[in-house]
């Protein structure tokens, strides 16, 4: 699909559609209406927070249930559906096929995350995204917690249905005079970030599982009453959401792969050295889960053998930094955009790591753990590295999905305004993490530090929402009214690009 | 695709943080090992979460709560579990952190060194009133 408002369709053919751009461009606008909404949650958490005692919000069970959903929606219902949107696009062009492999079954992945979404959405519980047992077990409140569950496990399902048609597209339909090692990064990354789905989710979806029979009262798995153990969740869940950790930054760095080079102009510095990372980042992300857990009482081995095997990861990371500059290096850059999310993707990837360092030292981990260093430092992958990543992407597929470009001065108020709020938010977090707030808190005593870090965190969250805003503005704008794009080079760099639009749609 | 870049920049870069690395890893290997051995005249103190305060039992058994009295000079090991949902006792100024978990006791010790006043507070999501399972140490010196 693409260039809808200069040849309209009925929607109904777009939402029955099996075609894969027309699934990615369902992904797309699900992800984003779901980045918006998640992101409010976010505002009224920091609105909250901006001085100590009560402030817009009424209660803390009202706060525990915000933070929850905000967590469950933008990581379950704004990254994933938003990796695939990308994927469905490009990935068949970059292993030139007509299609997905199986584009039934492609459908039926994106129609599994609207109800999945509405009944975490209808639900809102209050357990956390991590479902902390034995309290989503005895004390959570229903029916918000078995919909959070059953919301879960559908997206399991879809997620897993997507990885398989991930894998089988790029492995056995690519094109029979590309060797695997001619793949695209940004394919590759789906390649890896799929096969970790298809090992990790399994285990979550048991756990969820266990914790609906266990809520349900026939059986005790987490439940310490009737001689089951919480932490053997922890290690089901954490076995499943390390790797997970892995699947959302994966394709984010994939995009980085796509925009670094063509907006500097020359090729990847080191292709196989990219592919490599990926492999690496694939399997070493399953040697790490517990240092999730240092704080559950693990013993001296079990702490030392999981802090090896995340610091295993960090190499692979590196490399990924290190190809992306070199990439920049020699090139003649343009700082379009797109290149603007990506560089700034990179630095905040970078600064991610070196914190995660930090948290996976056994000694300084009893420092950072549970408080809002740990906060800072997942949100700045999330945020800083995932969401830079995806919305530069967004911003380079615009003229595909369109035809017209987006207005490139707003695009670069939208990337200031948010690298800005960006670190204020969490750079400041981690700091906060020192002084010592835990998270998931809805009030806090009036420690002066406290009061000061949390309002210049608020204020920089404030500065991200109006960035979003202005992002939102210029999407609707520019994809009524905005220039129209030169479909063979959008952005005026000479050679060729991948042509989602010039992919053949039966419904067209 | 053929790389037409030779790679000794990346392998001497990919050098230096497995080094740095090795250095982050062993440190924190030694500092940790240090600071697991317990003393063996530490004093136990029984520590007990529960939706939303800590119990202290001290070896002489009395017990407070919400707030717990020690003195400088001695090293104290906490037992610490919970009788619902897992909380996580923590004195931040300390660098006492654990998980207080239903069914298992996890013991974790330190040794306060100057009279004053600290937080005491739940660190791991427990519910309704998470944010305000605080408490207070007081640390005197011996009379």
């Amino acid at each position: 699909m693409v260039l809808e408002l200069h040849k309209p369709r009925p929607i109904w053919q777009i939402m029955f559609s099996t075609h894969h751009t027309d699934v990615g461009l369902l992904y797309l606008i699900t992800s984003l209406a779901f980045l918006f909404l998640g992101g409010a949650l976010a505002l009224a958490i920091r609105a909250e927070l901006f001085f100590p005692g009560s402030q817009i919000i009424a209660d803390s069970m009202t706060f525990n249930r915000i933070f929850t959903v905000h967590g469950t929606t933008l990581i379950f219902l704004f990254i994933l559906p938003s990796a695939s949107a990308v994927g469905n696009y490009f990935v068949p062009i970059m292993v030139r096929y007509k299609d997905m492999a199986y584009p039934k079954l492609n459908a039926i992945a994106f129609w599994m995350i609207p109800p999945g979404g509405a009944l975490i959405w209808l639900g809102f519980a209050d357990f956390t995204w991590y479902a902390t047992p034995p309290y989503s077990v005895i004390s959570a409140p229903g029916p918000a917690a078995d919909m959070w569950i059953f919301g879960l496990k559908i997206l399991g399902v879809s997620s897993i249905l997507g990885a398989i048609n991930f894998v089988v597209t790029i492995l056995k339909c690519k094109h029979p005079d590309m060797s695997i090692g001619q793949v695209p990064l940004l394919a590759w990354s789906f390649l890896s970030s799929s096969l970790i789905i298809l090992v990790a989710l399994p285990t979550f979806a048991a756990a969820l599982l266990m914790l609906l029979t266990d809520r349900l009262g026939v059986s005790g798995f987490f439940n310490p009453a009737l001689g089951g153990d919480p932490i053997a969740y922890a290690h089901l869940f954490w076995f499943t959401f390390h790797p997970e950790v892995y699947v959302l930054v994966i394709p984010a760095i994939g995009m980085m792969y796509e925009i670094v080079p063509r907006f500097s102009r020359r090729p990847i510095r080191i292709y196989s050295s990219g592919i490599a990372a990926f492999v690496l980042l694939a399997i070493v992300g399953f040697s790490s889960w517990a240092h999730h857990m240092y704080a559950t009482g693990l013993s001296f081995t079990e702490k030392t053998v999981f802090m090896v095997g995340t610091l295993a990861a960090v190499p692979a990371s590196a490399m990924h930094v290190f190809n992306l500059l070199g990439s920049m290096w020699s090139g003649r850059i343009r700082f379009a955009t797109p290149m603007m999310w990506a560089v700034g993707g990179i630095a905040l990837f970078f600064s991610a790591g070196a914190g995660g360092v930090v948290n996976s030292a056994m000694p300084l981990d009893f420092v950072t753990h549970d408080s809002y260093w740990v906060v800072g430092h997942f949100h700045l992958f999330v945020m800083g590295t995932i969401a830079f990543g995806t919305i530069g992407y967004v911003y380079y597929m615009f003229p595909y999905v369109t035809g017209r470009l987006y207005n490139e001065m707003l695009g670069k108020v939208h990337f200031v305004l948010a690298m800005i709020g960006t670190s204020m938010v969490f750079f400041t977090q981690h700091v906060l993490g020192l002084y010592g707030m835990p998270r998931r808190i809805y009030d806090y005593p009036p420690i002066p530090e406290w009061i000061a870090m949390n309002q210049i965190a608020s204020v920089g969250a404030m500065i991200i929402g109006v960035s979003m805003v202005i992002w939102l503005a210029n999407m609707i704008y520019s994809a009524g009214k905005g220039k129209e794009a030169n479909m063979e080079d959008p952005f005026g760099l000479g050679g060729h690009y991948y042509y989602p639009h010039q992919q053949k749609n039966p419904h067209h | 695709m053929v790389d037409k870049h030779s790679n000794w920049p990346e392998w001497v870069y990919i050098g230096v943080v497995v080094a740095l690395l090795c250095w982050v890893g062993a440190e924190a290997w030694n500092v940790e090992r240090l600071i697991e051995h317990v003393p063996e005249d530490a004093e136990v103190i029984k520590v007990v979460g529960q939706q939303w305060f800590w119990t202290f039992e001290h070896e002489d058994g009395t017990k407070e709560i919400g707030e717990l009295h020690l003195e400088t000079g001695k090293a104290y090991k906490f037992e610490i579990t919970s009788t619902d949902v897992i909380h996580s006792f923590n004195i931040h100024d300390y660098v006492v952190l654990l998980d207080a978990v239903p069914g298992r006791v996890n013991t974790v010790w330190f040794s306060p060194v100057e009279a004053g006043v600290h937080d005491i507070q739940c660190r791991e999501y427990c519910g309704l009133i998470h944010y305000n399972m605080r408490g207070t140490l007081y640390v005197e010196d011996p009379s």
